[in-house]
């Protein structure tokens, strides 16, 4: 066997980006065709407003108990480092500034995402995945029933629905948490506590911000939570990567959209 | 109009190049039961998929009601598959519905019923299928027969003018498979429907189809009524009803073909 | 799952996000304190107004009486034209000393009003002559240093009066800027 040329490897070396390149680029295509196709199919689902509440109920009720225990303690322990490095500066009253502004401008919209990309996400994925496994889609189809009004389009509002209660839900609770560590641990004035917070966090550029970012998450995450789901190869291990990508696609997608939104929110 | 409701003519089609279907040409006339056997991966279930208009052909053409099915729009297919009753390899019950549900499923989306006659109409299928007392069950506490019960009460909720069963019998024990058998032939005569079967069960098929087609390699190899070709001196049927080990065909899979099926499908 | 238990449990669910939402509104964000009831306007002009914004309390002895509401350039004076809304329940004498402080060592910026004696009060539509301009750090820094050199080198008399023009701004900020903490 002789040496392979090195120009061959080179090309092979290409071919291979160019063909990861084509297919990131065609899955791409298609989820936005999806996205596209759940909006003009909404229309029939909420006609049938119960089929929304129940998924509604499956990734917003069932994801309360997650979101509201961690946003608990990430506004703990906000409190807690935040009131470390604050008492240096001899300005610890500036706490509920520091839990409040980062939980509501980020931590709230970021972490619900996240979480929520891991609880509902995941489960959306696997469902969906496994009634295409099990023949459930196509039958649907062949009942003349389509798929994307009756199974997609409902799951996708429930999602963009979701995701700014529990975003909501989470700043409070966090703040909640803060407020408990800063105040009676801590000794915190409890004045000075409210008062701080409430003459620097602005209703409109902060708070409506964050509720816009988790909207956004909202769509993002749901969005590639189904398309996964609908695009998963029919088998067991496919439904098991998808559900894996789900959580990935979605954590990078959520991480890079709020820096562009932050940025883009920086700048009007 | 002939008495035809569903006619294949010429019908050709592959994946990526390759064709799975050579100028196919079967009829399925009214209120008859029609079998489609053939090995696993001789594209059986794929005609069920072109019937109902799920995938294009690549060449010729599936006329139902003489309609040519690829040509119909969204809509045009929608109002075909109305029609249309399938019953699928597993069942394919929605998981998160419950028995009735199920077969309350397509009325509640395709027509404007009120719940107190979709209930009379659930039960009376449920009860031709015997499992009037399951009806509160979900899916998953359901044996395999007793699934695809469900799955044909599902499928015949609307009464359709086609049925198509896609290998009812695969994995079921013997009395579950004569219950769907008698089923599938009694059902067909209470509703004049038209039933294709598409199986590689010989002996429960030969029992209460009226036609069968055979295809191979792409084609239509023999064709005729269960007797005839029990008789048939070709060598492939007599391989493939016989079931012996040596002929034209090596027999690939004696059974447990829903791994394959899963397979084929990637 | 029964319909009705999943309505209820969805309602319970908007609701809960509803009052996190008014809770964030009231409690946390500036929507109750940015609605004053009734103001009245009057404007003050500064030769600095340094990192003030539109939105920014105003206090007096501490506690918020109004608000920011526009901050202008004059273009004849060379001037900020800063115009505050003071909400009706609170009244400030004519001679009223108007001064922009910083909360904190780096906080932010807000007016602070220092009542005066005068009998009549202040008015809509009035202007507020004494002001008293933010205090820009390098400014600060510079004069610092001036007087600092001028100390050393006493024959420079000029700069004398420069330094002592500078330093009640210098003392007040601290004293009232720290107030708040």
């Amino acid at each position: 066997m002789t040496k392979s040329n090195p120009l061959v490897s080179i090309i092979k070396t290409l071919q291979g980006i160019g063909h990861r390149m084509v297919e990131r680029i065609w899955r791409l295509g298609a989820g936005a065709r999806l996205f596209f196709l759940t909006i003009v199919y909404s229309g029939e689902s909420f006609k049938r407003f119960h089929l929304t509440m129940r998924e509604i109920y499956s990734t917003g009720v069932m994801s309360l108990l997650i979101i509201i225990v961690s946003a608990f303690f990430v506004g703990m322990v906000l409190a807690l480092q935040g009131y470390n490095t604050l008492q240096k500066y001899g300005s610890s009253e500036a706490i509920g500034v520091l839990v409040s502004l980062s939980l509501v401008r980020e931590l709230g919209p970021v972490v619900t995402a996240l979480l929520f990309a891991g609880r509902a996400g995941t489960a959306i994925t696997a469902e969906i995945g496994l009634m295409k496994t099990t023949e459930q889609l196509s039958a649907m189809e062949m009942m003349a029933v389509n798929p994307i009004a009756r199974v997609v389009a409902p799951r996708f509002w429930a999602g963009v629905i979701s995701m700014p209660i529990l975003a909501t839900l989470f700043s409070m609770v966090g703040i909640l948490g803060g407020y408990i560590v800063a105040v009676p641990l801590i000794g915190v004035d409890e004045g000075a506590f409210w008062s701080q917070m409430q003459a620097n966090v602005d209703f409109q550029s902060d708070i409506v911000n964050g509720i816009i970012k988790s909207l956004v998450f909202g769509v993002a995450c749901t969005m590639i939570a189904l398309f996964e789901g609908f695009d998963a190869p029919p088998t067991a291990e496919g439904v098991s990567r998808a559900t894996t990508r789900t959580v990935v696609i979605s954590s990078l997608t959520v991480l890079g959209f709020d820096f562009v939104l932050t940025s883009f929110m920086m700048v009007i | 109009m002939t008495n035809n409701i569903v006619e294949i003519d010429n019908l050709s089609f592959g994946y990526k190049g390759r064709l799975l279907h050579k100028g196919i040409n079967m009829v399925f006339p009214r209120g008859k039961v029609v079998a489609i056997m053939g090995g696993s991966g001789s594209g059986k279930t794929t005609l069920l998929r072109l019937i109902g208009g799920q995938i294009k052909p690549s060449k010729g053409e599936v006329r139902v009601h003489g309609d040519v099915v690829h040509k119909q729009d969204r809509d045009g297919i929608f109002k075909l598959r109305r029609k249309m009753g399938m019953l699928f390899q597993q069942g394919a019950l929605f998981t998160d519905l419950s028995v009735y549900e199920n077969v309350a499923f397509p009325m509640r989306e395709l027509t404007d019923l009120p719940d107190s006659m979709i209930r009379d109409l659930v039960l009376m299928k449920l009860n031709a299928v015997g499992l009037r007392g399951a009806h509160t069950l979900m899916p998953a506490e359901l044996s395999g027969g007793m699934a695809r019960r469900v799955a044909l009460a599902r499928a015949i909720a609307l009464d359709p003018a086609i049925m198509m069963y896609d290998e009812p019998f695969a994995g079921l024990d013997p009395i579950s498979m004569g219950v769907i058998c008698s089923l599938i032939r009694s059902l067909n005569d209470a509703l004049g429907a038209t039933s294709i079967i598409v199986s590689h069960d010989v002996k429960e098929t030969f029992l209460i189809a009226d036609y069968v087609y055979f295809v191979a390699n792409g084609v239509v190899t023999a064709e005729g009524t269960p007797d005839d070709l029990m008789k048939s001196t070709l060598p492939f049927v007599h391989q493939f009803v016989h079931g012996d080990k040596d002929g034209p065909v090596p027999f690939h899979y004696p059974a447990g073909n829903y791994q394959t099926e899963l397979l084929k499908q990637r | 799952m029964d319909r009705t238990k999943i309505d209820l449990w969805v309602g319970v669910f908007v609701a809960l996000g509803v009052v996190a939402l008014l809770g964030l509104a009231m409690k946390v964000g500036n929507l109750t304190s940015g609605k004053i009831g009734e103001t009245y306007s009057v404007t003050a002009a500064f030769e600095n107004v340094g990192s003030l914004k539109p939105h920014a309390p105003v206090k007096s002895a501490g506690v918020a009486v109004g608000r920011v509401d526009s901050i202008a350039f004059n273009s004849k004076t060379y001037e900020a034209v800063v115009t505050i809304k003071i909400d009706k329940r609170y009244s400030f004498p004519k001679d009223t000393f108007a001064n922009i402080y910083t909360a904190g060592l780096l906080g932010e910026q807000y007016v602070g009003l220092e009542a005066g004696g005068d009998e009549e009060a202040l008015k809509n539509g009035d202007k507020i002559a004494k002001t008293q301009d933010a205090v820009v750090l390098e400014k600060m820094i510079s004069q610092f240093l001036f007087s600092k050199a001028s100390e050393t080198d006493k024959d420079v008399k000029s700069s004398s009066q420069n330094t002592s023009e500078v330093k009640p701004a210098e003392t007040k900020s601290t004293e009232l800027g720290d107030a708040p903490f």
